[in-house]
């Protein structure tokens, strides 16, 4: 677990450049990683994230900056190789040696010169913690890949580093053996109080074993944080639509009061529909103020409702040729925002009817497509503005759902995300 | 066909019999290809592992050599060790031509580009990955260069065995830089290459009957070596 209180960072990078080609690949201004914590790097391919655990790990020349180790700045204050020493990588192909599996484990002690006795009794503790002890003597080259990985942790854990490196180390596992060796690597992680970073793509990986979570794009870090933080609150569209937000729609806020914020949101979701309904889809011209106002009086027009004394008894909800959301959280009236809403996040009821839950924003909405997504199904929808939701097997047998069904989704104003547009 | 039975069985009873002279040639022969197998060897594998592990300016040039240097002709070898090693030649005052350390520096010089090629693609073969992971484990250089030699293991006994199969087999470079002299730089193949000249068939087929045994002979011991590695 992350300390809570401030500790000294065990890692720590600055100004981190990388040139490759003459393009800067890397360009990571600072990071400081504490003992014991987790940190996963997110990001599409190419996004740099084996670039970054290749440099703070210092296998790979640095074009500028610095990696302080303890405090230590590495190959100043500490010799390269004594920083190397001080940690172990484990990458998305095993890479075992071709030899025993128990030569494989022992290859890093016995680099360092350690003593046979020592060497037998650590193996063996990893290859028994590793759930590997059967295959001791089995080449490494007849193993499957789930062992293989295994024997590469077994291999890592057995120099007892002080940082672990892991570069997207399930990543050509399948689903059951990826599941098995990640609860593993989870326990053997937290028993130890290894300092640990990961590149992964898989956001489930990260969730469930890093402490905080960086994104990475183009060779920098966008956004770094708590998981829950960086998966609900995105600083922007690339990140919102990077961790699973489904939902991200345009909108202007309407208002906003003791926190809650009332935003338009036009039919379709895009910026060019929202502009349409002001009238005669000639788009927006003049100050926020003129704009609102229009809103408004669409509004009323084609609903009766007035959106600036609304209540929140008021039923919102799809008004003509715009929606209205409510999201908590602070805005300015006339501000242009993004709506990010996570599919976990929407519930579904069948049919069109009040929404009796706590919920705050609830729309009728046809479902367009239902696909399968992992353990869920993505039900695609138009409320006014597609909308995106996942639900269970049962769900869907429970409520009928099939395209062409018309539902209520609902979801609470602490669900909507704000992005203020630049 | 008769030559050849009658060559095949000259051939055995020289064995049999251990004659001296036949003995001795087989000797100098395994003595001379082994030594210029082996510093073939050290060279080889040195710099066919810095070529693979290193990118420089020139490097496909490099590469382009080596692989060209599979192929080089004995004849052009012993050609120019021959000029090399001529009185007058650069390396004249060492006195070593038509001496066995002549045919051992021919025979290093055609067997060198053999196992350089063999491990520079030995070496490419490995996963890039490899040399960071050993990096990662705590290796010094030194110590990576070495565990990348024997992960390509397999392949470099491919080279020894092509390197020794090239020089125990070529004439060319050893009768032009040892001059067959009798008793002194008389290997295998240029007393082969003598006993057809004069006609003596009989002879000359037992001799390439036993180039072939020893040939054979040593790469049965290498080839079980290697297979023996091989994982299961």
């Amino acid at each position: 677990m992350t300390p809570n209180t401030p500790s000294s960072p065990i890692l720590s990078g600055e100004n981190i450049q990388v040139q490759r080609g003459g393009k800067r690949i890397l360009d990571v201004s600072s990071l400081n990683i504490v003992p014991g914590e987790i940190l996963s790097l997110i990001g599409p391919n190419g996004a740099g994230k084996t670039t970054l655990l290749q440099a703070l790990s210092q296998l790979i020349r640095l074009g500028k900056g610095d990696i302080y180790f303890q405090g230590k700045k590495v190959g100043v204050d500490m010799a390269p190789l004594d920083y190397r020493r001080c940690l172990a990588m484990v990458f998305q192909e095993a890479l075992l040696f071709d030899t025993t599996v128990y030569a494989n484990v022992a290859s890093g002690l016995k680099i360092r010169g350690a003593k046979s006795s020592e060497i037998v009794s650590i193996v063996n503790t990893r290859l028994e913690q590793f759930g590997i002890a059967h295959l001791r003597d089995r080449s490494a080259k007849t193993l499957s890949g789930g062992e293989a990985q295994r024997t590469s942790l077994a291999r890592a854990f057995a120099i007892e580093p002080q940082l672990l490196f892991l570069d997207e180390p399930f990543a050509a596992l399948d689903p059951p053996t990826r599941e098995a060796l990640l609860e593993d690597l989870n326990r053997v992680l937290r028993a130890s109080g290894t300092t640990a970073i990961m590149a992964t793509h898989d956001q489930g990986e990260a969730l469930r074993l890093s402490d905080r979570i960086a994104v990475m794009n183009d060779g920098r870090i966008v956004q770094i944080g708590p998981p829950v933080e960086v998966m609900n609150h995105p600083i922007d569209e690339f990140i919102a639509s990077f961790v699973g937000v489904e939902t991200i729609i345009e909108g202007r806020v309407i208002k906003c009061e003791r926190g809650m914020a009332t935003i338009a949101v036009n039919k379709g979701g895009n910026s060019a529909a929202a502009h349409a309904f002001t009238g005669g889809g000639a788009g927006v011209n003049g100050s926020d103020h003129a704009f609102l106002k229009k809103t408004v009086d669409a509004m009323k027009d084609f609903s009766g409702v007035d959106p600036i004394n609304a209540t929140p008894s008021t039923p919102l909800g799809t008004l003509g040729e715009v929606s209205l959301l409510e999201a908590a959280g602070q805005a300015e009236a006339g501000e242009q925002i993004l709506c990010c809403i996570r599919p976990e996040h929407v519930t579904l009821s069948p049919g069109v009817r009040p929404d009796r839950s706590s919920a705050r924003n609830a729309f009728p909405s046809v479902i367009i497509r239902i696909s399968p997504a992992g353990a869920f199904y993505k039900v695609h929808m138009n409320g006014g503005f597609p909308l995106v939701a996942y639900v269970t097997v049962q769900s869907i047998e429970d409520l009928d759902l099939r395209t062409g069904a018309t539902v209520t989704a609902s979801f609470k104003a602490t669900a909507v995300h704000m992005i203020r547009r630049g | 066909m008769d030559i050849i039975f009658e060559g095949i069985k000259q051939a055995l009873s020289l064995l049999i019999s251990l004659d001296p002279e036949v003995m001795g040639i087989t000797w100098l022969s395994l003595k001379v290809s082994g030594t210029a197998t082996l510093i073939s060897l050290f060279i080889g594998i040195g710099i066919g592992t810095a070529v693979a592990l290193t990118s420089f300016p020139g490097r496909q040039i490099v590469v382009s050599l080596i692989n060209t240097g599979m192929a080089l002709p004995p004849v052009v070898v012993g050609l120019f060790v021959t000029i090399f090693l001529w009185r007058n030649g650069p390396f004249g005052a060492l006195e070593i031509l038509y001496t066995p350390l002549a045919i051992i520096i021919a025979q290093a010089i055609i067997a060198t580009p053999i196992v350089m090629g063999i491990t520079l693609a030995a070496m490419q073969q490995l996963p890039r990955k490899l040399r960071l992971q050993i990096l990662a484990l705590g290796a010094t250089r030194f110590q990576m260069v070495w565990l990348l030699i024997k992960e390509a293991k397999l392949s470099l006994m491919a080279a020894v065995m092509a390197g020794f199969g090239g020089v125990i087999s070529e004439v060319g470079a050893s009768i032009m830089v040892g001059g067959n002299i009798k008793g002194y730089t008389r290997v295998l193949t240029t007393a082969t290459v003598m006993e057809t000249s004069k006609g003596n068939f009989d002879v000359a087929i037992a001799l390439g009957v036993i180039l072939l045994i020893f040939a054979f002979a040593i790469n049965l011991v290498l080839t079980r070596v290697q297979q023996r590695e091989r994982p299961r």
